[in-house]
């Protein structure tokens, strides 16, 4: 249906306001100064339509009076709705007209720039499975605790993916992020434009408290750079901060377990002089990369599935449980148990990585 | 119970002058002695309103009798901490600031008279790091303490003013820790920065989230700290963050970003071709950026500013001259919207009837601008083309309408 509306120009003015009819409700009464023009089309030159007023452009660009019921205008469809939704974009980052919150969080950059590309990878390039969504809540705080793996954190990006695009009330996935991460250059801006954050405890109780999602990886790098043969095996999950986090705050824990990041980079080797004289935690030798150069930085197309376990709950410990390194350790525990089991479980239940 | 006797410092400045004009205007107070080492300029006195001035500079003992003579029973330090007007006054800003400090408690713990002692601060006592969590509460300190410049200068007077309420429990001792201030009248080396033109400087591949409080609310919270009885740190800001790259779009400028190591000669070249001048070290300060958390100014010390940190920056900004307006941005998206043949989307309804509604509100209020000289801006009075609006000159009790001058959605 994008195509057509573009190519055809409409037979009778009668037929357009039946198509419009469909199209109107998703625009959700948006509407544009200047509605004297009768086409969508026709903004294209004034050459080609005498009826318009030579200054069209001039008139929309006077301040916009509202007018929500009529919607004429706006007929576009796919890519032309996606082209003009990108100007915008282009107009508001011109003018600074949009809103970061304490955290530096930006949905409007997010959801332009970040998820669009993100999301052909979810679906066509990893056809990512997701299970157990409803262990989410709609509202109110919640940790989400999973295995890290991959190399590159692409892991990370699609859990974000899944919670914003695929929950019912498409909720931002706050994570928190490693030292290294903010430090380094255009990565670190970019990645509390996403909503991410430093992994420390202040930072981490004050999303919860604020009642968002919040996502930790206690793995780490040492999850995200082990090699192939040791893929699906967690390692060790840090001091248990994150459930100090959670235990103080009162949200529940949910374990999320990921399965298909492994294959995507498979580590064969680590150049650990070029590492330590890059900076880098590890450097990364897989069966494409340094070989292929740039091309072998594209992932591999394995199959994945991510599991939202059962929330795991956090209070009724009695009183400074939080401050009890017993309580502490049995939850981490706990939730390393569980994401481990859930992996071997997904594992057998997907049998070939790359097929599926 | 008598009215308080209030010493202020700082008063050719403009949060000195205001401060001290809007103290005298109190009931509760007396009276308020306004002191520095300058005579105040016109604007400045005019801005005193009946406040007595003393021309003391305060690394001269002769404070100590100065609030001694008076009675003064309140001292608010508020030439602490604030940033030199340039620079090249850096040695002699570390001089007033410390060393001033240093002298001013001296004097304050002589005196039997003296009950409250706000001193002003900085939230730069928190450092700048992409190690900082993401907020700063006042119980937190620095990852990577400063070694020099205005926050070392500020750790360094807080650490003097604890060290004087150890010898002087019985005083009342209040530190705000400032966001940076901006407003349509104070000069700072910020808004100077900003208001280079067209493109302003910044480190590539960092954009750091800024916090602003605005002149009217710094003023607001130093007289409520005053004679209120609120002790300790608190930080104050407006509420809200922005981007850096969001703040120079909204300044109607064009952000350049350059490598960190290529803006010690950027600024050097400017300077030499009186450009304009920035220093390379605030920038690279700016590259961190710093948040901090404003509970306690609201919940303990019960002061809402009236500005968020986008209204303050804007109500700033609407004093420079834009580069790139909001308006030719529309217009451009209109024209290449036409030549690829789509419609473009609506524009946000921010230049809207309900700003107009507010310019008639703040029309009324403005007659009582005109005490203020027009303000130290010398950019304020000129304005841009085609704007109608009046300007928000000056601080005042009556100012505070509607101040945007965009509404984001």
């Amino acid at each position: 249906m994008s195509g057509q509306d573009g190519v055809r120009p409409a037979p009778h003015p009668v037929s357009r306001v039946a198509s419009e009819a469909q199209t109107s409700e998703r625009d959700g009464g948006t509407a544009v100064a200047g509605t004297d023009a009768p086409s969508g089309r026709r903004v294209r030159g004034p050459r080609s339509a005498p009826g318009v007023p030579e200054g069209q452009s001039t008139s929309v660009a006077a301040p916009a009076v509202a007018v929500p019921a009529v919607d004429e205008e706006n007929t576009e469809t796919g890519w032309r709705r996606g082209l003009a939704g990108s100007l915008a974009f282009l107009r508001r980052r011109m003018t600074g007209e949009y809103q970061v919150d304490d955290f530096g969080y930006d949905a409007d950059f997010t959801d332009h720039v970040v998820v669009p590309p993100l999301k052909v990878l979810y679906e066509k390039w990893f056809r990512i499975e997701t299970v157990g969504m409803e262990n989410i809540p709609d509202t109110g705080g919640a940790l989400l605790v999973a295995n890290h793996s991959g190399t590159v954190a692409v892991d990370a990006l699609m859990t974000a993916v899944a919670v914003r695009e695929h929950h019912p009330m498409r909720r931002a996935l706050r994570m928190l992020g490693a030292d290294l991460v903010f430090q380094t250059p255009f990565l670190g801006p970019f990645a509390r434009k996403m909503g991410n954050t430093l992994a420390c405890n202040p930072d981490a109780e004050r999303l919860l408290s604020t009642g968002e999602l919040v996502a930790v990886f206690p793995e780490g790098f040492k999850g995200v750079g082990k090699p192939y043969s040791q893929r699906y095996r967690l390692q060790r999950f840090g001091r248990g901060g994150f459930v100090t986090a959670a235990m103080k705050t009162g949200v529940p824990i949910i374990p999320v377990s990921i399965v298909g990041a492994e294959e995507i980079y498979p580590m064969i080797g680590n150049i650990k002089p070029l590492a330590r004289a890059l900076g880098f935690p590890y450097f990364p030798v897989t069966p494409t990369f340094p070989l292929l150069g740039p091309l072998g930085m594209v992932p591999l197309p394995s199959k994945w599935i991510i599991e939202f376990g059962e929330p795991i709950p956090t209070t009724g410990f009695g009183d400074n449980a939080a401050d009890d390194p017993m309580v502490v350790f049995n939850i981490t525990d706990r939730v390393r148990e569980t994401i481990q089991q859930t992996l071997y479980r997904l594992l057998l239940r997907r049998g070939h990585p790359f097929l599926g | 119970m008598a009215g308080r006797i209030v010493l202020v410092t700082g008063v050719t400045r403009v949060i000195g002058s205001c401060l001290a004009g809007r103290l005298a205007a109190h009931p509760a107070v007396d009276r308020v002695i306004g002191v520095d080492a300058a005579l105040p300029e016109a604007a400045a006195r005019a801005r005193m309103g009946s406040a007595d001035f003393a021309r003391v500079d305060i690394r001269n003992p002769l404070v100590a009798r100065v609030i001694e003579a008076a009675g003064v029973d309140t001292v608010v330090h508020a030439s602490a901490s604030s940033t030199p007007a340039s620079s090249a006054a850096r040695t002699m800003a570390k001089e007033m600031n410390v060393l001033g400090t240093m002298q001013l408690l001296a004097a304050c713990q002589r005196s039997d008279s003296v009950r409250n002692l706000i001193v002003r601060s900085t939230g730069a006592v928190y450092g700048a790091s992409s190690r900082d969590p993401a907020i700063f509460t006042e119980e937190m300190s620095a990852r990577s303490v400063p070694s020099s410049g205005p926050g070392r200068d500020a750790i360094d007077i807080e650490a003097y003013v604890r060290g004087f309420g150890r010898r002087r429990p019985d005083v009342r001792i209040a530190v705000p820790r400032f966001a940076e201030i901006v407003g349509p009248t104070v000069v700072t080396p910020l808004t100077r920065y900003f208001g280079l033109s067209p493109a302003v400087p910044m480190v590539l591949g960092r954009d750091a989230r800024l916090q602003f409080v605005h002149e009217h609310d710094a003023i607001g919270v130093l007289e409520h700290l005053a004679l209120g009885d609120f002790a300790g740190t608190v930080n104050v800001a407006g509420d809200g963050t922005m981007t850096l790259a969001q703040a120079i779009h909204r300044a109607g400028r064009i952000p350049l970003p350059v490598p960190s190591v290529g803006l010690d000669p950027l600024s050097r070249v400017m300077r030499t071709l009186r450009l304009g001048g920035f220093s390379s070290g605030q920038v690279k300060l700016l590259a961190a950026g710093r948040v901090m958390d404003t509970t306690r100014l609201r919940e303990r010390v019960g002061f809402a500013p009236k500005f968020t940190t986008v209204e303050a920056f804007d109500d700033f900004a609407a004093a420079l001259r834009p580069v790139v307006t909001p308006e030719v941005v529309r217009r451009v998206e209109v024209r290449v919207a036409g030549t690829i043949g789509v419609r473009p989307l609506p524009d946000t309804p921010a230049i809207g009837a309900a700003d107009r509604a507010a310019d008639s509100v703040v029309d009324v209020l403005l007659a009582d601008h005109d005490a203020f000289g027009g303000g130290d801006r010398a950019g304020a009075a000129a304005g841009y083309p085609g704007d109608t609006r009046p300007k928000l000159v000056g601080i005042d009790g009556h100012a505070s309408g509607t101040p945007r001058r965009r509404r984001i959605r």
